[in-house]
């Protein structure tokens, strides 16, 4: 078996999800994402030769619906949560490319 | 040019379907931000996604008419990405085992530019499932969001890096969308964003193996915008790697103003998307037998569609052309032929005539008034003289106008042609009276003054003499 050891990088990781990270927190988070990824990892000492990858456990397969449209949400109800709103339906966000014009 | 150019295209297109991917709200365009959303398509935790059938077979048989085969066993992946567009911060995409696999399309022909192109197989590498993002607007100092077009069916079409031209890649994507319209996947209304296309462009020295720096061009709206990006693009690069100028890799913008691209972001970071199976969502298995089935609902393709019209209705290789470019427009002309004896008169009709009416108002043909069934009747009404092919032309603008029967407004109008030979007579008789020098130079044998006459005749008539007859006579009394 390879027992090659991952070893995590918080920094790398809080970029992707675009997470400020406090610098006294990361080495507790490189602690706890280190003890995760170590746990999985014994999964990597099981010999899985001639055994199919799957990703679930209960073998379903074709769960599907019609194509068939409704509508039961209303906008004032989807909205709720949305943290501001520009022409009472459009969520306002951060900027995230350089645009023109005011919302 | 001393370096080959590599372009690999990845169109994007929306699925036509009544609902969206993974949940049912609409799948429709142009509504009020955000009507058409619910808890899944927003991305609320614990709703959960349930695939649309229609969809995924919408899917495989777009690989199917594309040459792909496809996959026995397929899944669902999560692709993760923090961008507002997508509430869940993941999309639900298909990575190492997609629907289709491995198929291509042909291009040849006369190119867009007015060069012809060899005959080319282009490869493509997968054709995937995914749902689409919500919809971003830009402003100065924020952005706005809207998810109805979240959760839309999207399929993600990846060729080859094997066009080797604007041209090429201009047919490519002419060939794909008559086979999306044609097989009734997608719409491929490009200004409703249901067709997308973003191009990958290298250039490298004639004949090397490695391939160059690659650039990605995004933001074009049109297959000619793509046709001119891309030679935008390969003078560009080709005068850089000129100056010794070394590429970085970059996703550029296309100002379609400007006729120029602009700088979006260097690749600074690989993205790094870590894809993992979709745990909400089951594999899918089609047996041989299914796929078969799939097979046997393949419609017609373009290219069978016009060797068929060019032997059953006699129509030449142009008229089969401009008939089958759209699918709509083939299917009008199939109805109608079906009532009339002379197909190849209905498609000079329409190719002259109608398509002309249609494009000047801006309609589509499912939308005007002259149906297929009409514009037979007055096909035959030609055919039977009953009308002269001039009065046909006001004939059909004015079923175009009101979407009368052709008999009705023959009527009303009283366009009947005149076959009656006495009453010609009495036209033929005046118009050689009327210009007696004109009638001395036929005779002196200027022959061609004849159609004058013939002229003269049609307007007195106000186009109701047959004009076949009016030139019999007209040959007889001025002998």
């Amino acid at each position: 078996m390879n027992k090659q050891k991952k070893t995590i990088d918080v920094d790398y990781i809080a970029g992707l999800a675009k997470l400020e990270i406090d610098e006294s927190k990361k080495s507790r988070f490189q602690e706890e994402m280190q003890n995760i990824v170590d746990y999985v990892d014994l999964l990597s000492e099981l010999n899985v030769e001639n055994i199919i990858p799957t990703a679930h456990a209960a073998q379903m397969k074709n769960v599907w619906r019609e194509d068939v449209s409704e509508n039961d949400f209303s906008r004032e109800v989807m909205l709720k949560n949305a943290p501001e709103l520009f022409d009472e339906g459009t969520i306002k966000v951060p900027q995230v490319l350089p645009g023109e014009g005011t919302a | 040019m001393k370096y080959d150019v590599v372009i690999g295209l990845e169109v994007h297109v929306q699925i036509k379907t009544e609902s969206k991917m993974f949940c049912s709200c609409p799948n429709r365009y142009g509504e009020e931000p955000n009507t058409l959303t619910c808890p899944v398509c927003m991305g609320y935790p614990g709703a959960m996604p349930v695939p649309n059938r229609k969809a995924i077979e919408k899917a495989v048989i777009a690989g199917l008419m594309c040459g792909c085969s496809i996959s026995e066993y397929s899944k669902f992946d999560r692709k993760s990405y923090f961008y507002p567009d997508m509430a869940k911060n993941y999309q639900i995409s298909q990575y190492d085992l997609p629907f289709c696999l491995e198929g291509n399309i042909k291009v040849e022909g006369k190119g867009f530019s007015g060069k012809k192109i060899q005959i080319k197989n282009i490869g493509i590498t997968r054709i995937h499932l995914e749902e689409d993002a919500a919809k971003s607007n830009h402003y100065a100092a924020c952005s706005g969001v809207d998810y109805n077009k979240a959760g839309i069916p999207l399929l993600e079409i990846v060729s080859e890096p094997d066009i080797a031209s604007a041209d090429e890649a201009y047919a490519y994507l002419t060939n794909l969308k008559e086979i999306m319209q044609y097989g009734n996947i997608s719409s491929c209304d490009m200004e409703k964003g249901q067709m997308r296309c973003d191009v990958n462009i290298s250039l490298k020295p004639k004949g090397r193996k490695e391939f160059g720096t690659k650039i990605e061009l995004k933001n074009m709206n049109s297959f000619r915008a793509v046709h001119r990006a891309v030679e935008y693009e390969i003078d560009r690069q080709a005068e850089a790697l000129d100056e010794g100028v070394t590429l970085r890799q970059e996703t550029r913008g296309w100002n379609d103003e400007r006729g120029e691209t602009y700088l979006m972001r260097s690749k600074e970071s690989a993205h790094d998307y870590r894809y993992f199976p979709e745990p909400d969502l089951m594999p899918v298995v089609f047996t041989k037998n299914d796929i078969d089935n799939f097979k046997a609902d393949i419609p017609e393709l373009p290219k069978a569609k016009r060797e068929r019209f060019i032997s059953q209705f006699n129509v030449t290789e142009y008229d089969a052309k401009v008939l089958t470019a759209e699918k709509a427009v083939a299917d009008y002309f199939e109805k109608g032929a079906e009532h009339t004896k002379s197909p190849k008169l209905l498609a000079n009709w329409m190719i002259t005539d109608l398509l002309k009416e249609i494009s000047d108002s801006g309609l589509n043909i499912n939308e005007i008034r002259v149906t297929p069934e009409n514009l037979a009747e007055m096909i035959e009404m030609i055919n039977k003289k009953t009308i002269s092919g001039k009065i046909g032309k006001t004939v059909l603008s004015e079923m175009f106008k009101t979407g009368n029967k052709p008999s009705v407004i023959v009527k009303e109008k009283g366009l009947i042609q005149d076959t009656d030979e006495s009453s010609i007579e009495k036209y033929v008789d005046k118009a050689i009276e009327d210009n007696p020098s004109q009638a001395e130079q036929y005779r002196s044998g200027k022959k061609n003054v004849l159609q004058y006459f013939v002229g003269q005749v049609m307007k007195q008539s106000r186009g109701k003499a047959n004009p076949q007859i009016a030139i019999k006579l007209l040959k007889e009394k001025l002998g």
